[in-house]
């Protein structure tokens, strides 16, 4: 098991998301001390009623955001992956913004620095709020190990009907 | 603090944009939603002004917890506006996505006055707020009119509030939609937005919205979330709302084919399983955390493909009202009212009405143009649907203009058969077994606005007359003008307990002062606020509060516990005397300079000195 495995990261199930945004507020108050999703380190998206989802950092391995930045602004911690913002190098450029495949990374309105979720050190306030239980701090080992458990229920959903 | 303190003005002669800030005293008043919404219509409007004209002020207003995590009341916003169904002043509300993002744009309410020449819709962008061309959205759905929007501004988070075809043919029942399925349904709130040529308002919202102290407010939202979880706000979870239709089914008060009955020999055919059947997910609204929008597809046959929302209210009307069982054709039957943008409700009421007469013959075949106006034929209901969103055809003509209109209209007995009050169509309780509500209903402000007037259950036998349910009415009245002034979702009595959690929690967001006294006070004074607005309209008096002639001249009949119910207009009048009585007010029903002086509504007493 390699260590990026380990590393745990807020994961949204898409079946239990409703878009409801309640961890957007939740974050921009526990980071901001407002309401304000623009400011919050998750988004959640509803491209329509159906499809909902909410997206942070992915803690990706030789991560995008901190190859691109020109400034060495960003760096990746070694032993959680979460990517760190460095206030005194970091110029606004957005580069990383571009780089990052998932959109995790913004721009504050405010400081003109970018900012991305930090895990709350360990206790990320959105998963503690999340109404649904879609959202969970974990490892993506174990986000696979459910996916498969799913996809196999799925697959044999008759076969365990009639157990 | 929560509120923006300030309101938008625009001129859609002009196009002229100012931001005005709005004082504390009149927000710790008013309280916000549909009591500053109201005080703000009357600020900015003339004596006698009609619905579809100019100087009919609309007006988006948010509330105090709008645009914060507060679950039940983040996320809501209403319109308020002359309606044109009742001539009164009457508010829609709704919730969604979009009254928060127009808060945290940095207001709490937009004022519209005048009208385009064009087709335009209102662009807020924070700051900055300008009309473009809606030409090309002309005939277009809310929902494709928020997909263009968004495609032309290039943001998926803009929000969209817009209206469909029925409201530019200024069809009396059009309503207006925000976020795909958050309907803002009553009073034709739509149809003043189509006068004015205005396609929709579209907003983003960058500021932040703030508490004064963060932390109590926190513990106050985290209490209310874990009561959520409680069983009693959990079953909502399954099939929304849906369920009231068999309480109300079981007790004999579920109106079915135009209040001929109280209750639908089908109802297993379009709840509980069969409706399981349609269900995909329930989704709910920004922040809301008790979630019951729940939306059904039909998967398969005619109808295949179409989605809905499916709330008590709407499988009411165009189901059980109509006599129609048939769960697919009710969902298209919705899908079709939000494309066109109707109220589904109004629709519902409509259209059994004139079934009611066909089957009565006093519509034929000429009028209808040939449809089958049978009570239960789905076919005919969706085809009298699209004459309506269409505005096309004698019959799609007379039914857009509301059931009252076209009874008028048709003459003979017709209003015999029009379940109205005041002009909008009735909702799906039949007052006839329920009768503090009946009296709730009559003296509502904008005839049955949902959650404005009492929603009390007596059922037939143990209340003989209304005599002595006038306090009653009135202390509902009150709590609901606080729900929906501070703009808190109509189930939210299951998680916050009345006045004191309200005023708790209205204190926490705002920082104003606020004892649970204050707020019991600001409900009575919204109502006479707004009953003084519909006296100075020439429709706020005794004679205004009547209620359906079937309701007070034939009995329910089916077996069940409400066998035998009627509401006399003697028991009403009784009823009547009592409410007026602990109001305040006149015998008439007018509020005295009195009481007016009493609510800190002096200024208003020259609307209310010359009449009885």
């Amino acid at each position: 098991m390699s260590e990026n495995k380990d590393k745990k990261l807020v994961n949204c199930d898409a079946s239990k998301c409703t878009g409801c945004r309640i961890c957007e507020y939740a974050c921009s108050m526990k980071k901001e001390k407002t309401y304000n999703p623009t400011k919050s380190r998750i988004r959640a998206i509803r491209l329509n009623p159906f499809v909902n989802l909410a997206v942070s950092c992915r803690l990706c391995e030789d991560a995008p955001c901190v190859v691109a930045c020109p400034r060495d602004a960003l760096e990746q911690d070694e032993e959680t992956g979460v990517i760190k913002v460095d206030e005194e190098k970091c110029n606004g450029c957005g580069w990383c913004i571009e780089a990052c495949d998932y959109g995790a990374l913004e721009l504050h309105q405010e400081t003109k620095q970018v900012f991305v979720c930090d895990l709350c050190d360990g206790e990320p306030e959105c998963v503690k709020w999340c109404p649904e239980g879609a959202l969970e701090f974990t490892s993506k080992d174990d986000v696979s190990e459910k996916t498969r458990i799913t996809a196999i229920k799925k697959l044999f959903q008759n076969a365990l009907k009639t157990e | 603090m929560s509120f923006a303190k300030q309101a938008l003005f625009v001129d859609l002669a002009t196009g002229k944009a100012e931001a005005k800030p709005l004082d504390e005293k009149m927000l710790k008043d008013y309280i916000g939603g549909v009591g500053l919404g109201a005080k703000l219509w009357l600020d900015n409007s003339k004596q006698g002004v009609d619905a579809f004209a100019a100087e009919n002020p609309i007006i988006f207003v948010t509330g105090a917890l709008t645009g914060t995590i507060s679950p039940l009341g983040g996320n809501g916003y209403a319109l308020v506006s002359k309606s044109p169904l009742t001539e009164t002043v009457c508010a829609a509300k709704t919730h969604g996505f979009f009254g928060a993002e127009l808060k945290q744009a940095g207001y709490d309410a937009v004022v519209l006055t005048g009208k385009s020449e064009k087709l335009v819709y209102l662009w807020i962008d924070d700051d900055s707020v300008e009309l473009v061309d809606a030409s090309r959205l002309s005939g277009k759905s809310p929902q494709e009119t928020a997909e263009a929007i968004k495609d032309e501004q290039e943001d998926c988070y803009i929000r969209v509030s817009a209206v469909g075809k029925a409201a530019e043919k200024l069809v009396r029942f059009a309503c207006i939609i925000n976020d795909d399925q958050q309907v803002a349904g009553r009073g034709g709130m739509g149809a003043v937005l189509g006068s004015k040529n205005v396609k929709a308002v579209a907003v983003r919202g960058t500021k932040d919205v703030s508490v004064p102290k963060y932390k109590v407010f926190t513990e106050f939202v985290e209490n209310v979330f874990e009561r959520m979880k409680e069983p009693q706000a959990r079953n909502y979870r399954h099939l929304g709302s849906s369920d009231e239709l068999i309480a109300l089914n079981r007790l004999g008060a579920l109106p079915t084919r135009n209040f001929s009955q109280a209750s639908f020999d089908k109802i297993k055919n379009i709840t509980g399983e069969s409706l399981k059947f349609y269900v995909q997910k329930v989704v709910g609204s920004s922040t809301c955390g008790l979630r019951f929008d729940c939306l059904a597809t039909v998967p398969d046959g005619k109808y295949a493909g179409a989605t809905a929302n499916l709330k008590f209210e709407g499988l009411w009307a165009v189901g059980p009202l109509c006599g129609v069982d048939r769960l697919d054709a009710i969902i298209e039957a919705i899908n079709l009212c939000n494309q066109y943008g109707l109220d589904v409700i109004s629709v519902g009421g409509a259209v059994a009405f004139a079934m009611d007469l066909y089957e009565n013959k006093i519509l034929t075949d000429k009028e209808t143009e040939g449809l089958n106006l049978n009570f239960g034929n789905h076919e005919a209901l969706l085809e009298a649907i699209k004459k309506i969103g269409n505005h096309e055809g004698w019959l799609g003509q007379v039914l857009g203009g509301g059931t009252k209109r076209a009874a008028e209209k048709i003459g003979k007995d017709a209003n015999k058969y029009a379940n109205h009050v005041k002009g909008l169509e009735l909702e799906g309780y039949d007052l006839r077994s329920l009768e503090t509500a009946a009296l709730g209903v009559a003296v509502s402000s904008c005839g049955v606005c949902s959650g404005v007037y009492a929603r009390l259950f007596d059922i037939n036998g143990k209340v003989d007359s209304l005599k002595g349910q006038g306090k009653c009415v009135a202390e509902t009245e009150d709590l609901y003008n606080v729900i929906d002034s501070l703009i808190l979702c109509k189930y939210s009595s299951r998680v916050i307990d009345g006045f004191k959690d309200m005023a708790e929690y209205f204190r926490l967001a705002t920082g104003f002062e606020v004892t649970k006294q204050d707020l019991i006070k600001s409900g009575e004074r919204v109502k006479n606020l707004v009953r003084v607005i519909n006296v100075r309209e020439g429709k706020g008096t005794r004679s205004d509060d009547a209620l359906p002639w079937k309701i007070t001249n034939v009995t329910v009949s089916d077996e069940g516990p409400s066998k035998g119910a009627i509401l006399t207009q003697k028991e009403l009048d009784s009823g009547l005397d009592d409410y007026y009585r602990v109001r305040g007010w006149s015998n008439q029903g007018v509020p005295t300079v009195a009481k007016l002086k009493e609510m800190g509504l002096s200024e208003l007493s020259k609307f209310v000195e010359k009449q009885k």
